[in-house]
């Protein structure tokens, strides 16, 4: 078996929409694959049916060997799924809620004991371990959550937004456990998020997924630097200017020429630095006030709206999207 | 390997359960307190006013077999009912998502429930023993708690049913309030079962509880107004007929 995961033209649909359409992936074993996506791009619908907990409309998927839905409980014998939102037993201490998951996968009674002593000590829960789950800090159910997936040694594990809702600190103690666990367990790890940087600090491989389908799949390195070396962005003082301000420099030699936001265009191009003058005469010749000029190395987020047209960001402000339902439920607290 | 696999599934639902059960003692005190507080109350007062038409006294040990299947209806309604907010927390997706056929899930979370009506059913008989009711007979105690755990699972059973088709925890409990109360009126917890209305004797003889109630009088009692034949018989196949319902309506249930 070469792949972990592979998926043939899979979709789901909901009514007559299609909340993951097509999708044909194949992810190695040992690999740390990401889904990057806005909310509801169907990131989690495509989870939901790779670990059999929805069957596909059409096209089919095979994990760790078995179909997901002629041999769905042989895939789920050999996954773990981390949901998005906290399914932790909050009236149990954190050693029970592991202790129940081992049960429940038949680990036997030593080996079990062993394996969450282990896992409590790797995600620096060993002190808390006896408090009811109840009185643990967002980022401690994460963190026990996260250890859960681990505990009963699956093939794959798939986390679905590992670190939603944490602050920004937390969110980075969660990185640093999450390639921990997979350097020290060596399973293949697919994960969705919509935070940029997650992607590109965890991930070998990234799949950027909008409106159901994948619009590109590389290493994030590779994705980056199909935009070129730099990324210009120019501001303009009036909005009404930026399709005017798009053609201009689209007409005078600038390549993947986009407008960030509602008041700036950004174009991605080989010696940044060199091109501003250029840029910025078009835009004076032509009478366009601007009011800040930057130049960045492209980041997910350029390599995302260079394929879609859109930021993220915009997206997870604006747009409330009406792709599907899979998106982001609000994480509850009980 | 199966069979070792699926028997560690239900006595780990089964441990949950308990471990739960354990550490709400908001719940421990409030499931007996009801049922306590009749005994305590509502029995003498009752058994003070009426006479049989025969001529027996209504006396507390009449009124404790009631409060016993009483209790075991809570706990297990309740215990049954937990389905609908692990559905509602997420809880459950990580349940089903494991590779357990779940029947034995529903025969683990049954077992737990079973136990802890037991263990309910059985403070109350202890304690109405204290407060003077004579039990007839070891055997017939023993007799009483067999009863207690089939009318449990029966049950448990409706609650899991109605908790798994049922969508928010709101409804649900609209509902068991909808079941409960006449379930308990018109069991024959409260009166005498013989020469009833018509009417009366015919709900009564339609509602399961009544067999549980009639049941326990028979085994702590030793007499009983239906033959315990019958009795058994019907609360046998209540749970039975109650298991399958559960067992298909949460196997219904969709998790994503």
């Amino acid at each position: 078996m070469l792949y972990a995961i592979e998926t043939n033209r899979i979709t789901k649909r909901f009514g007559g929409v299609a909340a993951v359409s097509n999708v044909s992936l194949s992810i190695p074993q040992g690999e740390l694959f990401g889904l990057l996506g806005p909310n509801g791009a169907g990131k989690t619908t495509l989870i939901n049916m790779l670990s059999t907990m929805t069957d596909p409309s059409d096209g089919g998927a095979r994990v760790w060997g078995f179909d997901v839905v002629a041999d769905a409980h042989l895939v789920r014998q050999s996954i773990g799924v981390v949901f998005q939102d906290i399914t932790l037993d909050e009236r149990l201490t954190g050693r029970e809620n592991l202790e129940i998951h081992g049960r429940l996968y038949g680990l036997e009674g030593r080996v079990r004991r062993r394996r969450i002593e282990d896992l409590l000590a790797l995600v620096d829960l060993t002190d808390r371990a006896d408090s009811l789950v109840k009185t643990y800090s967002g980022g401690m159910l994460r963190r026990l959550q996260i250890a859960r997936g681990f505990v009963h040694n699956p093939h794959i594990l798939f986390l679905d937004e590992p670190t939603l809702g944490l602050d920004p600190q937390t969110r980075m103690h969660i990185w640093e456990y999450i390639k921990v666990l997979t350097e020290e367990e060596g399973v293949t790890i697919v994960l969705t998020t919509h935070y940029l940087e997650e992607a590109d600090h965890l991930c070998d491989r990234v799949a950027i997924i909008d409106h159901g389908e994948i619009v590109a799949i590389d290493t994030p390195e590779a994705l980056k630097s199909q935009l070129g070396g730099d990324v210009i962005t120019l501001e303009v003082e009036d909005p009404a200017d930026i399709t005017r301000l798009r053609a201009l420099c689209e007409g005078n030699g600038f390549e993947r020429v986009v407008s960030r936001g509602s008041s700036a265009v950004s174009m991605a191009v080989r010696d940044g630095e060199r091109k501003i003058p250029h840029a910025l005469n078009l835009a004076s010749g032509a009478g366009i006030p601007i009011l800040s000029v930057s130049l960045h190395k492209p980041a997910l987020d350029d390599v995302f709206l260079h394929h879609t047209g859109r930021t993220l960001r915009d997206k997870e402000t604006g747009d409330t999207g009406n792709h599907g339902r899979s998106g982001t439920r609000p994480t509850r607290r009980r | 390997m199966m069979a070792m696999r699926s028997m560690n599934a239900v006595y780990a639902m089964w441990l949950s359960e308990m471990l739960r059960f354990w550490r709400s003692k908001s719940r421990i005190i409030g499931a007996l307190s009801t049922p306590l507080t009749f005994l305590i109350f509502l029995g003498p007062g009752l058994s003070s006013g009426f006479q049989f038409q025969g001529g027996g006294a209504l006396d507390l040990s009449f009124f404790a077999p009631g409060f016993i299947a009483m209790s075991v209806l809570f706990a297990s309604l309740f215990a049954g009912g937990t389905v609908v907010w692990e559905k509602e927390s997420g809880l459950l997706k990580e349940i089903l998502i494991a590779p357990i056929n779940r029947f034995f899930v529903a025969l683990g979370k049954a077992a737990g429930g079973v136990t802890i009506a037991l263990i309910q059913g059985t403070s109350l008989l202890v304690f109405a023993g204290l407060v003077g009711v004579r039990y007839v007979s070891g055997p017939g105690v023993l007799a009483g708690l067999l009863v207690m755990a089939v009318s449990g699972i029966g049950f448990i059973g409706l609650a899991v049913a109605l908790a798994s088709w049922i969508e928010s925890p709101e409804g649900f409990q609209m509902i068991m309030s909808f079941v409960a109360m006449p379930l308990v009126l018109l069991s024959g917890a409260f009166f005498p079962i013989s020469g009833l209305p018509p009417w009366l004797g015919v709900l009564v003889s339609m509602n399961p509880l009544t067999y549980s109630v009639e049941a326990l009088r028979w085994c702590l009692l030793g007499s009983s107004v239906i033959p315990i034949t019958m009795s058994s018989a019907v609360i046998t196949l209540f749970a039975f007929c109650m298991l399958l319902l559960g067992g298909k309506y949460f196997g219904r249930i969709r998790v994503q």
